[in-house]
């Protein structure tokens, strides 16, 4: 009892301090930058520690889910600790600039390393990997010359033969918020409904369940971000799982993208560093190590991907703005809502 | 005179639950407070202890004021011994701690000689490392009582204390706790709607009704000289004979003239100042009033009897259809219907006005 | 006494005062009992932000919520609720009848160990059975190799989520009911047998009557747990009413609109809540306060074996395996992932937990304290308000609780008082956010001990001398204590597995175990989410064992 007690004590003693050090620390300090980021810590922090090492700048994060994550920002306002924003899509950026949290960043540097369609248009925010969803199908049932489009995927010859991810995913989001934009909302609806219509089972949580779900055979194909499909194969190499390109040919629209990018946060503290790292991020000595780690693509077009990456083949990416993403996203959700896509 | 109550009332709102209360209690003296449930006897216990402030009135203890109406001197400095009805002990103590826990001021071995004393004293030595819920309600409760006597209070305190035992534990334990009691040389007040346990441990009982003290007085005076109707229908058995006051001295009832040694007894409030001639009261007759005689020209009809070993106890019809009671040697067995013989023995001649309306 | 009818007046009995009119002469001085009120209205401060949305309604997301999602959304939350209200009330009540008055092989040991499963997160049960037994899973692939195609019964369904939140919530309702049919005595069961009442009937008839709002306390715990919960459902991808909370602020960039539909959450709880208080003031003559030294039923043969292949099988089901799965993930990462930042976050997990549970467990005293020295409404009905906050998911929870401190922090600055903003970050708002969150929690036990402290063992201390703040520390906490101790462990086991409100108050490096396991999993990677998991449910463990040691005495 007694050695407990005096455990309690010193416990208490050392957390009050520690409080009093954290709020100490908050107090701005130079040659540093702050970050919240919804990208997890082990795809982050990689290239946090790289740019402490180059330049001696410290780089400060919290991660969270984006939603909490921005309505931390809003309510902190002018107070708010934080530099930078960091997302893994496009649509919660557009909900940044929309509450006002992101400010416009003119420089030569990032608009000559990110595509005009993964920026935002007012330059608020800027793309700093694309992330490619596609399709998946297992090699031992399915010939890839039975596969065509997205929208194919309703086709009634795939009944009872595709898996999904939950339509609350926001990768699915941004891409029927795309199709919206470009099929106009009944189009997308009824193709919407044409996939849940050829379900096999009922949507899963994530994208690695979705293609575990084809390889063992529950379903012949899925629609998954293909870093998920790069990490499922890097540990199980031998499932019969393949990529395939959809909308390809001369009137396709291509490859349906989205980024996992930054902002500048309007009341940033540190804007002039923050600014500078994130021209580091878009840089060719970044762009790898940003991509690479998650087997991502580059935006910076003149960055080669990660060889594995590579070996999946070339496709046309969809370009589109990524904005429309954003945009459309509410539309998009409750689209499929409609379809009873859950 | 260790404790006085000075016309102490209390009320919750516009309720009184205590009336103009009085009454004196001797060092070393038992006093009980006998009444039926809700007369608000356990709220005079808890006005002594200081756990109930008073509205009117003063309490006076060792000489010393100690509630008064807007003044309490709190409890805990009272130096008052409490055992209560649940006996309270502490759950998460050992007997020997619950004995010892009002002995925080003394050393520890004085606290442990004391403990041991009275664990002897209620006769539970050896049980001071049990755990409350190990024992018996009976040893529950002397542990209770030791745990109140340990401080040597200045007033001992019970509140119904037997009334979970059962009926035997009962009656053997009121009379050890009366002798612990006057061994420890305590002065207590103890609580209780039986009056077998009042008349065992009292020597002063005070009966009360509708938060009044009807009578405080001893045993034998409240069995044989209640003051009101109420104290002689709760205490003990008996019936109201109507009869007619002769006078000051003498009452005439269906069975004869009863003659009282004092004088005025038969007096009564409201009649002719003179005589009191002719006014109709009510004469109690206990049942040891009545005794069967078999020479005795006067008869009664036997209606009911209650076997009790050394007696029984008849209810007898009178001619005039008048029951009373009697107690009989139990081998006068006299079948039911039976006439037998009666005569009245009545020492104390104990008479009140009729009531109207108060047939039941 | 037999008595001839006598013409003597009738008397007239007056009632005894009601307890409740008693007068307590010591009071904790009023500024105690002011913090009491204060604190509680602070815990209320997230649930006003949240309640005050419904001033500017979103009608156009609503109009698409009902027509489009809440009638399924509402089934399958009253299915889940029902589900696991049953499921944790039939596995909890069950298994503390049976370790707490039976007797059969293994009894002593299951009497702790099923209490277990209390630390490991619900969401964490929920990766793992879903990894053993989707049609993906070891289980039913292998039943592939050996059999061919065969139909199993989908996990991935109301059956699966409801098994799930049972296996992880059922602790509550056990270790409630357990100590219930411990202090209810033993005389009852003997009345009920006296009267021709098999055990079984005595059981039904006597013993679940009595512990009945001890039980229903319970429950309630595990449905505000239930009601509340996001990361469960969400790996089922089983759609509640939570679901469209979220789906309104991620998806929808609506707050407000999540706000709202977390608002209906609340007043829907509150009136469960106001009804359950009923059954709750009736509580304290169901308990005898004596302990029993119990004879207990000996259970032979069968029925001694069923019982422990019961108990078996729930722990096995609800910790064994989950924690085998976890161990079996985790050492195929632990190489490439554990490193000296464990210690941090193992720190980081402990510190908070504990201080957390110590802070709960004294506001949580107070408030219980208060309620009973001033027994009218105000007190005892702002003690369960107070507790709302465990009903809130605890994201919406999170933002309610920092929108203020930021606005406060705002103005602060303004004013310039300070000069950078002292309260957002710090541990403080954090630690706050985690005592609203889980305040019931710690409130629940020490209330129904404060029960246990009847008036005359107050006036018998102080008869005897002992008043005031000897009182409390000589008599109170010692009988408290079993109360103080479960509240505490609870909290600390709760704020071990504390995902959203971690996540977004946590100052800078201030990174948990929970924190880490949620790096895994948001990313998909559920195997190596299991060495954080597994961190977390043994640190978690620590006071469960202490709880259970201090039980089993």
């Amino acid at each position: 009892m007694d050695k407990r007690l005096s455990f309690l004590h010193r416990l208490s003693g050392i957390l009050a301090a520690t409080s009093m050090l954290t709020v100490a620390m908050t107090a701005y300090a130079a040659n540093e930058i702050v970050v919240y980021s919804e990208r997890n810590e082990q795809l982050i922090k990689p290239l946090f520690d790289a740019y402490t090492k180059e330049t001696g700048t410290t780089i400060k994060f919290l991660t969270d889910k984006a939603g909490p994550l921005l309505q931390k920002l809003k309510a902190e306002g002018a107070n708010t600790p934080a530099d930078m924003l960091i997302t893994v899509d496009a649509g919660n950026l557009w909900q940044a600039t929309n509450l006002g949290l992101l400010q416009p960043v003119k420089s030569r540097t990032l608009s000559d390393n990110v595509p005009a369609h993964l920026r935002d248009p007012a330059n608020r925010w800027f793309g700093l990997s694309v992330r490619a969803r596609t399709i998946i199908y297992n090699k031992d049932k399915v010939k890839p010359v039975a596969l065509s489009t997205y929208e194919d995927l309703g086709n009634p010859k795939w009944k009872g033969r595709l898996c999904l991810r939950t339509s609350k995913t926001v990768y699915n989001q941004s891409l029927v918020a795309m199709m919206i934009q470009e099929y106009g909302e009944p189009k997308t609806e009824q193709i919407m409904k044409s996939w849940v219509a050829n379900l096999a089972t009922s949507p899963v949580s994530d994208d690695t369940r979705a293609m575990d779900a084809v390889a063992a055979g529950q379903c012949d194909i899925t629609v998954v971000n293909t870093y998920y499909f790069g990490g499922l194969m890097k540990k199980k190499p031998n499932l019969p799982l393949a990529i395939f390109w959809p909308n390809q040919n001369m009137k396709g629209s291509g490859v349906h993208v989205n980024i996992s990018g930054a902002g500048i946060t309007r009341h940033a503290k540190h804007q002039a560093e923050a600014v500078k790292f994130l021209e580091w991020l878009s840089s060719e000595k970044a762009q790898n190590l940003f991509a690479d780690v998650n087997m991502e693509y580059p935006v910076n077009p003149k960055v080669k991907s990660d060889a594995t990456v590579a070996a999946w083949g070339e496709f046309k990416q969809n370009p589109l703005n990524v904005v429309k993403a954003g945009e459309l996203q509410a539309a998009a959700v409750k689209l499929m809502d409609r379809a009873n896509y859950k | 005179m260790l404790l006085e109550l000075k016309h102490v009332s209390q009320s919750y709102a516009a309720r009184k639950v205590l009336r103009d209360l009085s009454f004196v209690l001797n060092a070393g003296d038992i006093g009980c407070l006998l009444g039926p449930s809700g007369c608000g006897k356990t709220t005079v216990l808890r006005a002594i202890a200081g756990f109930e402030p008073i509205t009117g009135g003063e309490i006076v203890l060792n000489g010393e004021r100690v509630s008064a109406p807007g003044f309490i001197v709190p409890a805990e400095k009272r130096r008052i011994g409490m055992v209560f009805q649940d006996y309270a002990l502490f759950p998460h103590l050992n007997v020997a701690a619950n004995v010892g826990f009002g002995l925080h001021k003394q050393s520890r071995n004085e606290r442990n000689k004391r403990v041991e004393e009275l664990l002897q004293t209620v006769g539970l030595e050896g049980s001071g490392q049990a755990y409350p819920h190990e024992l018996s309600g009976g040893q529950q409760q002397r542990v209770a009582l030791a745990r109140a006597l340990a401080p040597c209070p200045n007033l001992l305190l019970m509140d119904e204390p037997f009334s979970n035992l059962d009926v035997e534990l009962r009656e053997r334990l009121s009379l050890e706790v009366r002798d612990i009691i006057k061994q420890q040389g305590a002065t207590a007040i103890i609580v209780t709607h039986d009056q077998h346990e009042a008349f065992a441990m009292g020597d002063m009982i005070g009966v009360m009704h509708d938060g009044e003290i009807q009578q405080w007085d001893t045993a034998y005076n409240l069995y044989h000289l209640p003051e009101n109707r109420f104290v002689a229908d709760f205490v003990g058995q008996g019936v109201l004979l109507p009869g007619r006051v002769l006078n000051a001295s003498q009452v005439e009832i269906e069975l004869g003239t009863l003659y009282s040694k004092t004088p005025g007894a038969c007096s009564i409030e409201g009649c002719d100042e003179g005589s009191n001639k002719g006014c109709e009261v009510e004469v109690l007759l206990r049942p040891d009033d009545i005794i069967h005689d078999d020479a005795s020209p006067l008869l009664a009809q036997v209606e009911h009897k209650a076997f009790r070993g050394a007696d029984i106890l008849y209810t007898l019809r009178l001619p005039g259809g008048n029951r009373l009671l009697s107690l009989v040697p139990s081998h006068h067995n006299h079948a039911i219907g039976e006439w037998i013989g009666i005569r009245l023995e009545v020492d104390h001649v104990v008479v009140f006005p009729i009531i109207q309306n108060a047939a039941s | 006494m037999q008595r001839l009818p006598m013409s003597i007046a009738k008397v007239s009995i007056a009632k005894a005062p009601t307890a409740g009119a008693f007068i307590f002469k010591f009071r904790l001085p009023s500024g105690w009992v002011l913090a009491a009120l204060l604190i509680a209205m602070l815990t209320l401060v997230p649930v006003v932000v949240v309640l005050s949305s419904l001033l500017t309604p979103e009608l156009e997301i609503w109009a698409h919520l009902v027509e489009y999602q809440l009638p399924q959304l509402l089934t399958n939350t009253f299915w889940l609720v029902l589900g696991v209200g049953l499921g944790v009330a039939i596995i909890g009540v069950s298994l503390a009848w049976l370790t707490a008055v039976c007797e059969f092989p293994g009894r002593k040991q299951f009497s702790w160990a099923l209490l277990l499963p209390l630390a490991i997160p619900a969401y964490v049960t929920a990766f793992v059975a879903i990894g053993l037994l989707d049609f993906t899973g070891p289980v039913q692939t292998l039943a592939r190799e050996w059999w061919g195609p065969i139909e199993f019964p989908p996990i991935r369904s109301s059956g699966g989520v409801i098994a799930v939140m049972t296996l992880a919530l059922y602790p509550y309702v056990y270790l409630i009911a357990r100590n219930a049919f411990l202090t209810q005595g033993k005389h009852a069961l003997e009345v009920a047998q006296s009267l021709g009442l098999s055990p079984e009937a005595g059981f039904f008839r006597v013993a679940l009557p009595m512990a009945r709002p001890w039980i229903v306390g319970g429950v309630m715990l595990a449905l505000m747990e239930t009601l509340a919960d996001f990361g469960t459902v969400a790996v089922f991808n089983y759609d509640t009413f939570t679901t469209a909370i979220y789906k309104a602020w991620f998806s929808l960039f609506s707050l407000q609109a999540a706000s709202q539909l977390a608002s209906l959450l609340i007043v829907f709880v509150l009136v469960v809540l106001l009804a359950e208080q009923q059954t709750r003031t009736r509580m304290h003559y169901t308990q005898t306060g004596k302990h029993s030294v119990q004879a207990r039923i000996l259970l032979t043969g069968t029925r001694a074996w069923l019982a422990t292949g019961f108990c078996l099988a729930v722990l096995a089901l609800g910790f064994i395996i989950p924690v085998t799965q976890l161990l079996l993930w985790a050492s195929e990462v632990v190489e490439q992932d554990l490193d000296a930042r464990y210690l941090d976050f193992f720190w980081h997990s402990l510190a908070l937990a504990a201080f957390a549970a110590l802070l709960a467990g004294a506001v949580a005293l107070l408030l219980s304290y208060s309620a009973r020295q001033h027994p009218g409404l105000l007190l005892r009905m702002t003690a369960r308000i107070a507790t709302i906050g465990y009903a809130l998911p605890g994201a919406v929870l999170a933002v309610g609780i920092f929108i203020p401190v930021a606005w406060l922090d705002y103005h602060l600055v303004a004013a310039g008082w300070v000069q950078s903003p002292l309260l957002q970050g710090s541990l403080m708002v954090m630690l706050l956010a985690y005592l609203v969150r889980f305040l019931a929690v710690a409130h629940s036990p020490i209330e129904s001990q404060m029960h246990r402290i009847t008036r005359s063992v107050d006036e018998a201390a102080r008869s005897l001398g002992v008043s005031g703040v000897s009182l409390i520390s000589q008599v109170h906490l010692p009988i408290l204590r079993g109360g103080l101790l479960t509240a505490a462990a609870l909290v600390f086991v709760d704020v071990m597995k504390e995902m959203p409100i971690t996540l977004m108050t946590r100052p800078f490096g201030w990174d948990t175990l929970a924190v880490r396991v949620f790096e895994m999993t948001s990313g998909g990677e559920w195997n190596r989410a299991a060495l954080p998991a597994v961190a977390l449910v043994l640190v978690g463990l620590a006071p469960v064992i202490v709880l259970t040691r201090y039980r089993s005495k």
